[in-house]
């Protein structure tokens, strides 16, 4: 059963990373949109997202409860040492998605709707920027469970070059995402010449990022290069990514834009098990060079199983209505 | 302000604040469903229209719900990572079935408001029982995991080591059921006292009549048949608290001194420093009879229970005076309504009974949060019931008032702007749902 919980937590994260991360994406290209494209971009994206946003959200809240009932000790370890990024990111949260809903809702289209645009666009940026810095935090080791000082503690355990650069490479690949997922969403030429090319400024964006992830790894002392290269699972997931990227360029031009989304799905997600393979199952990375792992924090065998159970059969219910969902919205759009 | 106050504050606060939109989110989609069932039957606009303007209310209160819940999922740990760390595994079980509920909720809540015109007319109609039911689950669910910090269960408690976790044990706890029960009553009374009295105030405004007359009897029936057995559900939970809980109870009832027979006192100022309560009028053996269903009973007083183990007595005491003031005062109004109803008179020509519906539009949210003050309060100071003290949960960041602080201006900027959007909503009816003016025409 511990496998199965484990696969839950690693399935919800990374559908949350791919669907949420599209949500967010959509509003990060909002943002790098000239303003006169813009009603046109929501429009789309409105179509696109307005009747999945709240399932792709779900996976967030099932990732945590898996933590809090399975790996207690972890959960409450990033609560204490990340409190402030995680404050940060909920804010982006709630701004966002009520942004998102009072703009479409108000019986009354005035001046608030740019209001609600402003706060949805900015907190689009910011949530999964503090999403990366959280993911980059557990990983660089500087959370330090012997600080003396605030700032040491509760500040400096986020607060450095590697996490700032990994929550900039998560905000360039869930722009990349959104507008992949959005060309095959435009009915209009103008509409898909526009998203493709923010595909593009993206694709370059996350480039430059995860450039810099590398960089600042090297300077923060994380091994991140020896867990991508120095492994076989890693370097074929790295090879594996190129390869979809080369191909999805191939097919966009081509105009297959159907296939495209899941060749991005499938390179974020390669991009993930590059960086985690290696690590696993260490989770938490302290600065005194201790672990948390997932089998040592796990919580006792009787909470497993009924968890375990519980979230097989709550996908036995799920799965196949969220199916339905996602096809019934695609369907009518033909 | 201290940081272990600012904790629970700001836990008290993103509760409260979530609970109105959780209990709108549970009880609307019922609602609505009643609505949109008649429309599907008599095919009158007017239920359509009915049931489209709900809809959008609830997704607004839906999302707002969603976020806060989410906020909580974080606070409980960002707030309380010690309760977490031990607590977790033990009454994770509800909250994991929550989430496949509440997964459930969201992907029917998608089917419902997109799914006018595109899906089969009566699928779309079980898509909106589906967001109801799952919301209610879930609502029974969180509740349980409360009621597991009531009275705790599942696991054995040995030199501050927790063995033998049972999370199904843990979930079926003792107080599960009342509190279960008497919180989805106090969501449908709460509910549909405010929705019905924002209905009743637009007749009395001679607005769209048709409209909130259809809507205000839908709102009302729901209101008035829970605000009936509120009184029996919440005579079980007193029963049950008097059972596992009793400094919740001699809190309840500020009842410093051991009695037999015990007294029930209605209003009264708490004096904390004498011990004592000044101008209460009170009811002879009613509090015995309350408590454990005989006149003569002894209850156990707050002399018995060890100072350092008495909750907050004046706010407990208080809030229980509100929820049961408000309880019997919404009983009468819904006695009133039924009499009316059984006159055959037309709602119209008594225009104050509608009156009183108005009035009531707050009473049932602040009974409801008064309830919960009750509970939550009157558990301290323990976080999991003689197990674990809030204090020792607390988190070691300093700053948390600063964090308290940001999460009241949110909050209260979330609530103006919800209220600003609703009376947009509302506003805008008669431009909307025109059909509404002319449906007896058509
Ligand atoms: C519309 C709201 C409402 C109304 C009219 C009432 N209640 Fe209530 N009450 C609640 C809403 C509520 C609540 C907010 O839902 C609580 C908090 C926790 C719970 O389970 O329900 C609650 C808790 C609560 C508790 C504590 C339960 C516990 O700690 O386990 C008792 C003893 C009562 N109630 C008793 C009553 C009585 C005797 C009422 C008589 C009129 C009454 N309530 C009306
Ligand atoms: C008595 C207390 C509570 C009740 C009755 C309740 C009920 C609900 C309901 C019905 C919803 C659906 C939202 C809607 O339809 O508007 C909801 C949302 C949510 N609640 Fe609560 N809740 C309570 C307390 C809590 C607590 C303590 C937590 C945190 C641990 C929590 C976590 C959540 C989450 C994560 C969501 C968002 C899920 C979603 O709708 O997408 N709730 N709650
Ligand atoms: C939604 C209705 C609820 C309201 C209005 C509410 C209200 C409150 C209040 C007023 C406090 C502060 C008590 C004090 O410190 O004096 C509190 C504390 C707390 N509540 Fe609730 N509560 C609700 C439901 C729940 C649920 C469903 C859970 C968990 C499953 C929960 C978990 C907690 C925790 C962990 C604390 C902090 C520790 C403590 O003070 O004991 N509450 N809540």
């Amino acid at each position: 059963m511990e496998y199965v919980v484990i696969s839950f937590l690693c399935l919800a994260i990374l559908l949350y990373f791919l669907l949420g991360g599209a949500d967010f994406g959509a509003g990060i290209i909002e943002l790098f949109t000239s303003p006169k494209n813009r009603s046109k971009t929501r429009k789309t994206m409105y179509h696109a997202i307005g009747p999945v946003w709240e399932a792709n959200h779900m996976w967030l809240i099932i990732t945590i409860v898996i933590l809090f009932v399975a790996f207690p000790k972890i959960y409450s370890t990033m609560s204490v040492y990340l409190h402030i990024p995680l404050v940060i990111m909920l804010i982006g949260i709630i701004a966002r998605g009520t942004a998102f809903v009072f703009r479409h809702y108000d019986a009354v289209k005035d001046q608030m709707q740019e209001v609600y645009n402003k706060i949805f666009i900015y907190s689009s940026f910011i949530t999964p920027l503090f999403l990366g810095i959280i993911a980059g935090s557990v990983l660089s080791g500087q959370i330090d469970t012997e600080a003396k000082t605030f700032v040491a503690a509760y500040v400096f355990s986020w607060l450095n070059w590697f996490s700032l650069a990994v929550g900039l490479f998560t905000v360039a690949l869930c722009g990349f995402l959104a507008a992949i997922y959005l060309i095959g969403e435009s009915k209009a030429d103008d509409d898909k010449k526009r998203f493709i090319k923010k595909a593009e400024f993206m694709n370059i964006a996350a480039v430059v990022f995860g450039a810099l992830v590398f960089i600042t790894a090297k300077m923060e002392n994380v091994p991140l290069i020896d867990w991508v290269f120095q492994n076989n699972v890693g370097l074929i997931a790295v090879s594996l990514a190129s390869l979809s990227l080369v191909l999805l360029w191939y097919l966009l031009l081509k105009g297959k834009t159907k296939v495209l989304r899941i060749l991005a799905g499938f390179q974020v997600t390669m991009i993930l098990l590059a960086i985690s393979y290696a690590h696993f199952p260490n989770f938490i990375r302290f600065k005194n060079g201790d672990h948390i792992s997932l089998f040592e924090s796990i919580a006792p065998i009787k909470t497993i199983d009924s968890l375990g159970w519980g979230l097989l059969l709550g996908s036995l219910l799920i799965l196949p209505f969220l199916g339905y969902l996602f096809y019934k919205f695609q369907q009518k759009e033909e | 302000m201290d940081d272990f106050l600012a904790a629970r504050s700001q836990m008290a606060l993103s509760l409260g604040f979530h609970i109105i939109y959780a209990c709108i989110g549970m009880v609307m989609p019922f609602f609505m469903a009643v609505s949109h069932y008649k429309w599907l039957r008599t095919n009158n606009q007017v239920y359509q229209d009915i049931t489209k303007a709900w809809s959008k209310g609830v997704a607004i209160f839906f999302a707002t719900g969603a976020v806060s819940g989410t906020m909580l999922s974080f606070e409980l740990g960002l707030l309380w990572p010690k309760f977490m760390e031990h607590a977790g595994p033990i009454f994770g079980m509800p909250f994991s079935l929550e989430g496949t509920a509440f997964f459930i909720e969201a992907i029917a809540l998608g089917f419902f408001l997109y799914g006018w015109n595109k899906l089969n007319k009566w699928f779309h109609w079980f898509t909106g029982i589906v967001v109801g039911v799952s919301g209610l689950a879930s609502g029974i669910l969180v509740v349980a995991a409360n009621a597991w910090m009531n009275s705790p269960a599942g696991f054995d408690y040995v030199n501050g080591q927790y063995l033998n976790i049972d999370p199904i044990a843990a979930m079926f706890n003792k107080a599960w059921f009342s509190q279960a029960l008497h919180m989805c009553l106090a969501a449908f009374t709460a509910t549909g006292f405010a929705v019905a009295g924002v209905h009743a105030l637009m007749i009395l405004k001679k607005q769209n009549k048709d409209f909130h007359f259809k809507a205000f009897k839908i709102a009302a029936a729901f209101a008035t048949i829970c605000a009936v057995l509120q009184p029996i559900s919440g005579d079980i939970s007193a029963k049950d608290v008097a059972k596992r809980q009793p400094a919740k109870l001699a809190a309840m009832e500020a009842l410093y001194q051991t009695q037999k027979p015990a007294p029930l006192l209605i209003g009264g100022i708490v004096d904390e420093k004498n011990k004592k309560v000044n101008y209460a009028i009170e009811i002879p053996g009613a509090l015995s009879f309350l408590a454990h269903g005989d006149f003569h009973t002894e209850v156990k007083g707050l002399d018995k229970i060890p100072e350092s183990e008495h909750p907050p007595i004046a706010i407990t005491h208080y809030a229980f005076q509100v929820m049961v003031g408000i309880g019997s005062l919404l009983v009468l109004i819904s006695l009133t309504y039924f009499v009316a109803l059984l006159r055959k008179k037309p709602l119209a020509e008594l225009k104050w009974i509608l009156w009183l519906f108005v009035c009531a539009i707050p009473l049932g949210y602040i009974a409801l949060e008064a309830g919960w003050v009750v509970t939550e309060v009157g558990r301290q100071p323990w976080i999991i019931y003689g197990v674990m003290r809030t204090k020792d949960a607390v988190t070691p960041m300093p700053g948390i008032a600063w964090s308290f602080y940001l999460f009241s201006a949110i909050y209260a900027s979330l609530s103006v702007i919800v209220i600003f959007l609703l009376y947009r909503q509302i506003k805008m009816v008669p431009v909307l749902y025109s059909s509404s003016h002319q449906s007896n025409i058509k």
